[in-house]
């Protein structure tokens, strides 16, 4: 077992527990029946105290016992879930999450203003727990699993539990090892239901050597985790501790078998099992006498598979059979919530990358199984080939499937940073979430988190007026910022809106002609007097908060979306509210795409964006020289001639066809010679020589093994734009 | 310490203790490079030419699967551009730009061979005359009673350079396309 593998385990599912536990807070106050939620909390601080006590953390396990501690009162009903407690369990969750990174990054001690933070979260914790003194953990986990027998009628074991008996050896300590971190680490398993502790190998006084360890211990133990598992708690004393451990439902004979084992005297050994609740008394002197049976009839062979002890209960008329049954059911759906756990695997990023890189390669190899096919024009091969494609691109499309990811659970982040900027800030806001169950790349999905805070924050501190403003304008005094994402033609669009004050367009060009940005004879449309607010520090707000307002972040937000290949855009209506639509495309690595030609070399079109291919009239081509659009069924349908944009030499040939994309709800034809049909591609970076390119997004394979470059649509319409907005002399 | 110092230097005498190169011609002029920067020699063909870029950046091959930028020499010096022959090769230098490994293709007019020139046989770059920029010479190799000029490939390939430029031209072609 790697110690280092195992903390990179911890850490990871740490973070995970305390989002969960967030989210459950979250939820917490909107909910009628709390039980559910709570318990989740206290679950996820109590595995990460345990898990963290394993590993010797004792910030952690010192924090979160104190958390737990009052957890624990609300779960006893002793306390009400406040809006307030609910605040402060949040605080708490940020502290453990800062203890978990430091534990992460191996620096060696908290800074003070840290610990600072969490002595204050500690002292407000405490006066929840009253008057009741700051136990120390390990009295604690006494505290916390007193025996709590789950006796049905008639006096009867609770047997779906596990017994686990345990004799430390002698050299346990001096091998650095604390008994303790096991205990904390198996009540991460499950539930410690009763625990005794067998002191009778002590020595007296002068015969006692501190160091050794005499301890045994008797733990009656409710888990759902298997025998290995429970097993891989004492990895680290395996050598050095007899360990017997009974699955739920155990033979009587297992009993008489491990009372045999142990070294202890029997009766006594029995009363341990006893007093830690894995057998009633009742029970103990069947066991017992069933020994006295074996010893009596066949000596050597106890052990000798028997009926379980329900069996055997049942069949002595201790239990009911419903009984049994009930228990049953229930070890059922427990192991079916078990395998529905397991229908998850975690996947080295890097190996996910690796396989979509091959499966790459293996399209490129495909198209050129195709052509050399397709020569060759055997019917047989055409159709074996063609199914060979379609497997392909089977398996591409799964493969990258795998990588994507649910905007959900991003979105969700917000309902806490909405929260608590609303509460910092004294609006009322909510937010609305749709759309969650968009996918898109992860590697879209982790760069998109940061611009997307910044815009939401935006929308809360400029955007939502204050309740006074609100009223006056006729809105519901609760301001509403939305999250939204859907597909659209190849993309995904993300949308932050808010129903706030709206962009004043005046008094941006204002800000923008009083700061230079803008020469007051430049007459600009609405859309680019709000696009004015992406320019590096422009803010119009009036009042630096400590949210926003510095007119840094629209700047970072705008750099992030466009190193995405992505766009964002504004529409806004003054005093009414404002979208801010950011477009990303929805994979970074492979696309369909729809290739043409322009003299000799080849040119692929994200298909996505394809719309239709006309051809040019002759008309059309006459007119070249005046004007660069066509009349598309009555539509004006401006068009790029790629052959002179790429100053591609040679006679333009008779026929040119006219590829008409769309993008962001505009559209632009595409003049090219040739149109040559769709094709997967795989899209390779052209590399830091070519970054300053603009027009052509990256490259691709053919399955001739040349190399055809791929437009990026958008920046291709941007620079012809820009190059008609020269102003001409 | 000493080894501090060694570890610094490494590159510098890597660089001078370096005696084997590869020749080639270039424009009538024979030219080396180093051999340990050196991928590979393939021939000339399939490629393809990347718009709006200058003219010493002939396009981008397929080197098994990694797409490969390819340098016009000759263009890059500020000569004329080359012609391709039969004779035509395209040279794989492996280069480190921004710490990430980045082939480059350089097309030449002929291999000829992979020499020994002796360190006391290498005389410094005359400070003007040799019609290319002083700082892509290394050095001036002599070859039986001839001069061969030593490349700085780090110089002459520089990356960021090279994209710098290609920014510029891109500017002005934008104009030519509008």
């Amino acid at each position: 077992m790697n110690m280092d593998q195992v903390l990179q385990t911890f850490i990871v599912e740490s973070r995970e527990l305390l989002q969960d536990m967030e989210a459950s807070l979250l939820r917490i106050e909107s909910e009628t029946e709390q039980s559910e939620s709570i318990n989740a909390i206290f679950r996820a601080a109590h595995t990460i105290k345990g898990s963290a006590g394993l590993f010797g953390l004792d910030d952690i396990v010192a924090f979160t016992h104190v958390l737990e501690s009052v957890l624990d009162k609300v779960r006893n009903n002793e306390l009400e879930i406040v809006s307030d407690l609910v605040a402060l369990f949040l605080l708490c969750g940020d502290h453990m999450a800062l203890l978990i990174d430091h534990v992460e990054s191996r620096a060696d001690a908290l800074d003070v203003d840290k610990l600072q933070a969490g002595a204050s979260l500690l002292e407000k914790l405490s006066i929840y727990l009253a008057a009741q003194p700051v136990a120390a953990p390990q009295s604690a986990m006494a505290a916390a699993h007193e025996p709590r027998v789950e006796t049905t009628g008639g006096g009867l074991v609770d047997n779906d539990n596990w017994h686990i008996s345990l004799r430390f050896g002698r050299d346990v300590l001096r091998n650095g090892m604390d008994p303790l971190s096991f205990f904390r680490y198996l009540g991460t398993l499950g539930e410690i239901i009763g625990i005794t502790t067998l002191v009778d190998a002590i020595p007296t006084a002068e015969d006692m050597d501190a160091e050794s360890c005499y301890l045994g211990y008797e733990i009656n133990f409710k888990s759902e985790a298997d025998k290995v598992v429970i097993e891989g708690v004492f990895e680290f004393v395996r050598d050095d501790c007899v360990l017997h451990i009974l699955p739920p439902h155990s033979r009587m004979g297992d009993f008489v078998q491990m009372l045999s084992d142990l070294p202890e005297e029997d009766l006594l050994l029995g009363e341990m099992l006893v007093r830690c609740g894995t057998l009633t008394r009742h029970e103990l002197a069947q066991v017992l006498a069933i020994q006295a049976q074996d010893s009596v009839s066949h000596d050597d062979t106890t052990g000798e598979p028997q009926k379980p002890l329900g069996e055997i209960a049942v069949a002595q008329r201790m239990v009911q059979p419903e009984v049994v049954e009930a228990a049953l059911e229930k070890q059922k759906q427990v192991k079916d919530s078990k395998a529905k756990q397991q229908q998850l695997v975690r996947v080295d990023a890097e190996k996910l990358d690796q396989l979509i890189n091959l499966i790459g390669e293996l399209v490129i190899a495909g198209a050129g199984v195709n052509i050399l096919a397709r020569r060759n024009g055997q019917t047989a091969l055409l159709e074996a080939v063609s199914t060979l494609s379609r497997m392909v691109e089977e398996v591409r499309d799964s493969a990258l499937s795998m990588r994507m990811v649910q905007i959900g659970e991003t979105f969700n982040r917000f309902q806490r940073v909405v929260r608590d900027v609303s509460k910092e800030l004294g609006k009322d806001i909510v937010l609305s979430i749709s759309g969650a169950e968009t996918e898109l790349d992860k590697t879209v999905v982790e760069k998109i988190g940061d611009p997307l805070t910044h815009l939401v924050r935006n929308s809360m501190d400029h955007g939502i007026e204050n309740a006074e403003l609100r009223t006056e304008r006729g809105k519901p005094a609760q301001g509403t910022v939305r999250l939204n994402a859907y597909h659209e033609s190849g993309s995904i669009v993300i949308e932050v809106s808010d129903d706030g004050g709206g962009l004043n367009a005046e008094r941006i060009l204002a800000k923008a002609i009083e700061k230079g940005v803008v020469a007051p004879t430049q007459s600009l449309t609405e859309q680019e007097i709000f696009k004015l607010i992406f320019e590096a520090g422009f803010s119009t707000a009036d009042k630096v908060s400590n949210i926003s307002g510095r007119g840094v972040g629209m700047d970072v937000v705008r750099r992030n979306i466009e190193a995405l290949r992505g766009t964002i855009e504004i529409t806004s209506q003054y005093t009414v509210g404002t979208t801010m639509r950011i477009r990303l495309p929805l994979t970074l690595a492979i696309i369909d795409g729809f290739l043409v030609a322009v003299g000799k070399s080849s040119f692929v079109i994200p298909l996505d964006m394809v719309v239709e291919c006309v051809e040019m009239s002759d008309q059309d081509r006459q007119a070249l020289q005046e004007r660069n659009y066509v009349n598309l069924r009555n539509e004006v349908l401006p068009f790029i001639r790629l052959r002179n944009l790429f100053e591609v030499e040679g006679e333009a040939p008779r026929r040119e066809n006219i590829v008409v994309v769309q993008y962001a709800g505009q559209k632009a034809g595409l003049v090219v010679d040739g149109l040559l049909g769709e094709f997967q591609t795989v899209i390779k970076p052209l590399g830091s020589l070519f970054q300053h390119l603009q027009g052509i997004g990256g490259s691709t394979i053919l399955g001739s093994g040349e190399v055809a470059l791929i437009l990026d649509v958008p920046s291709l319409v941007q620079k012809v734009v820009q190059a008609e907005m020269v102003p001409t002399v | 310490m000493g080894q501090l110092i060694k570890h610094e230097t490494s590159g510098l005498v890597a660089d001078m203790d370096q005696q084997q190169y590869l020749t080639f011609n270039l424009g009538g002029e024979v030219f080396a490079i180093g051999i340990l920067a050196i991928k590979e020699i393939i021939e000339y063909g399939n490629l393809t030419e990347v718009p709006m870029m200058p003219d010493f950046i002939r396009g981008v091959i397929n080197l098994r699967g990694a797409v490969v930028p390819v340098v016009d020499l000759a263009a890059r010096f500020g000569r004329k551009g080359s012609t391709v022959t039969r004779r035509t090769c395209i040279v794989i230098i492996e280069m480190e730009a921004n710490g990430e490994r980045q082939d480059v293709g350089v097309i030449v007019d002929a291999v000829n061979e992979v020499l020994e020139i002796l360190h006391q046989d290498i005389e410094p770059a005359p400070t003007f005359g040799a019609k290319i920029r002083t700082d892509f010479i290394n050095g001036m190799g002599k070859v039986n009673g001839k001069f061969v000029i030593l490349l700085n490939v780090n110089r002459v390939l520089s990356v960021d350079e090279m994209a710098a430029l290609a920014q510029v031209d891109g500017g002005t072609a934008e104009y030519a396309a509008g």
